[in-house]
């Protein structure tokens, strides 16, 4: 199993720098692989549409998922609910590239999540700071995103999730060695990995940036923080010109930091999605509150 | 002293990069026509080749650098760079560097609970057995005359050269090992 974990962390790897979008048909596949997208997310509502739809949110039809790898030679990931250690059976058992254990959906656990490490396939999972990315990685997480706030397209909450787990990561670094079992308790995270951290001064591995990223400058503006690579959910497929934005951001995380490109880039894209202020949003109906 | 540059318009550029500063040579990350004069070869990582292609075509890079390659320039594929490189790709009309006169299949062994680690000798490159990572990989189909096999996995061609052109379907950037990088830097100052 542990080869199979270093080789689930290297497909991690392969994606850095690149974009992840949410899609939830086929042709929506299809644009989101012409537009340069690194891999796709297949789910039946995009964050977006579970907000203002409400209900419970679960791991989507095999069959839809099926289809949307038959279309698409990137790697495809899905959705499976906190928890729900059979959804991420089921979606093993066709085949798929990863699974995202994902607050976006309803959890299914109020307490524990998916025992990673007794599956072949890989997993990555969201965290607002330092410790819950290293209890998910624990767990057996090959990958980790910031959680933001999905389905808002307020960047916000992205911010606020890399910024913590940056200055976490400082705190680690700088701690003596004495001091590292206190910041593992405070963090309720595992010792060994917050060794890793102070060691290495980095993840043990990849995390992107997800949660309200809406436009070629979120994307960029993430990627200047220190993230490896943008997911995208609603972001795309609910503003004017999906094929378009999604070119564009995915040209932004590659020139995050070339303003004069990314100038030329965010140009003449249509409108972006509309979006939901964070304030906006009682705290109880915060996604980014789930998981433990 | 040489620089070697490593294409990062997407993928695992940083691995590279790392292992380039292991054995003492000057890496360079390369997004622009202006950093692609600047090196004395080039790496094309492992990454989403389709996301990479579009990248190229984009930003209008795939003409000179498949201009520089056919003056000469050293490049090495890893991975999806192979599948950049090469003159055929199987099941799609599409190429992006048309450099290398090999076919390729993408996605050769499927998907990622098929990706695997193995070991294997090649002469070519160092005289023990080396570690081979294949994540998601492609593996050469079929081969022109002056393409030279360095590695085979089963029945398949994993390691190739042609001339100032080097693939790998697996990454060496990825193992504890440095001999296929000490390989190219070689093949740089030639």
């Amino acid at each position: 199993m542990e080869e199979r974990y270093q080789l689930n962390k290297n497909l991690a790897q392969m994606l850095k720098g690149g974009v992840i979008m949410d899609v939830t048909n086929v042709e929506q596949a299809k644009i989101a692989e012409n537009a340069g997208a690194v891999a796709v997310m297949a789910l039946e509502r995009v964050p977006a549409d579970i907000r203002r739809e409400g209900g419970v949110a679960r791991m989507s039809d095999p069959k839809m998922i099926r289809e949307i790898k038959a279309a698409v030679s990137i790697p495809v990931m899905a959705k499976v609910r906190i928890g729900h250690f059979v959804e991420a059976q089921i979606l093993e058992a066709i085949g798929i590239d990863y699974i995202d254990e994902s607050e976006v959906l309803t959890p299914a656990d109020d307490e524990n999540h998916i025992d990673k490490s007794t599956f072949k396939i890989p997993f990555v999972c969201g965290a607002r700071n330092l410790g819950e990315a290293l209890r998910r990685i624990g767990e057996g997480a090959s990958m980790i995103r910031t959680k933001g706030e999905a389905g808002t397209g307020d960047v916000i909450e992205a911010v606020r999730h890399m910024r913590t787990m940056t200055s976490d990561m400082r705190r680690v670094q700088t701690a003596s060695q004495m001091e590292l079992m206190h910041i593992a308790k405070e963090f309720g995270a595992p010792f060994d990995l917050i060794k890793y951290v102070h060691d290495n001064g980095k993840l043990p591995v990849v995390n992107f940036a997800a949660g309200g990223i809406a436009t070629p400058a979120d994307a960029a503006l993430m990627m200047q923080l220190g993230v490896d690579g943008v997911f995208v959910g609603s972001g795309i497929f609910k503003s004017g010109n999906p094929a378009k934005r999604a070119k564009a951001i995915v040209e932004a995380v590659t020139y995050y930091d070339d303003a004069v490109k990314l100038a030329k880039i965010s140009e003449d894209l249509g409108p972006a999605m509309v979006g939901i202020n964070i304030e906006d949003i009682p705290a109880e109906n915060h996604l980014a509150n789930r998981g433990w | 002293m040489k620089t070697i540059g490593v294409l990062a318009l997407q993928g695992a550029v940083a691995e590279h990069l790392d292992k380039l500063e292991q054995i003492g040579t000057a890496g360079k990350k390369v997004r622009t026509i202006n950093e692609l004069q600047q090196i004395d070869g080039l790496i094309i990582p492992g990454g989403e080749s389709t996301a990479i292609g579009k990248l190229l075509d984009d930003f209008a890079l795939t003409e000179p650098l498949e201009k520089l390659i056919k003056d000469g320039l050293p490049v090495w594929g890893t991975c999806a760079g192979m599948i950049l490189l090469a003159k055929r790709i199987c099941g799609q009309e599409k190429t992006y560097l048309n450099a290398m006169d090999i076919s390729v299949r993408r996605n050769a062994y499927g998907g990622q609970l098929d990706s695997f680690i193995t070991t294997c000798q090649i002469p070519a490159i160092a005289s023990g057995k080396l570690p081979l990572v294949f994540i998601r990989a492609p593996y050469i189909q079929d081969i022109g005359k002056t393409v030279k096999i360095l590695a085979e996995v089963g029945e398949n061609i994993v390691a190739a050269r042609q001339d100032n052109m080097l693939v790998t379907s697996f990454h060496p950037e990825l193992t504890h090992v440095d001999d296929f990088h000490k390989y190219f830097r070689q093949m740089c100052c030639q």
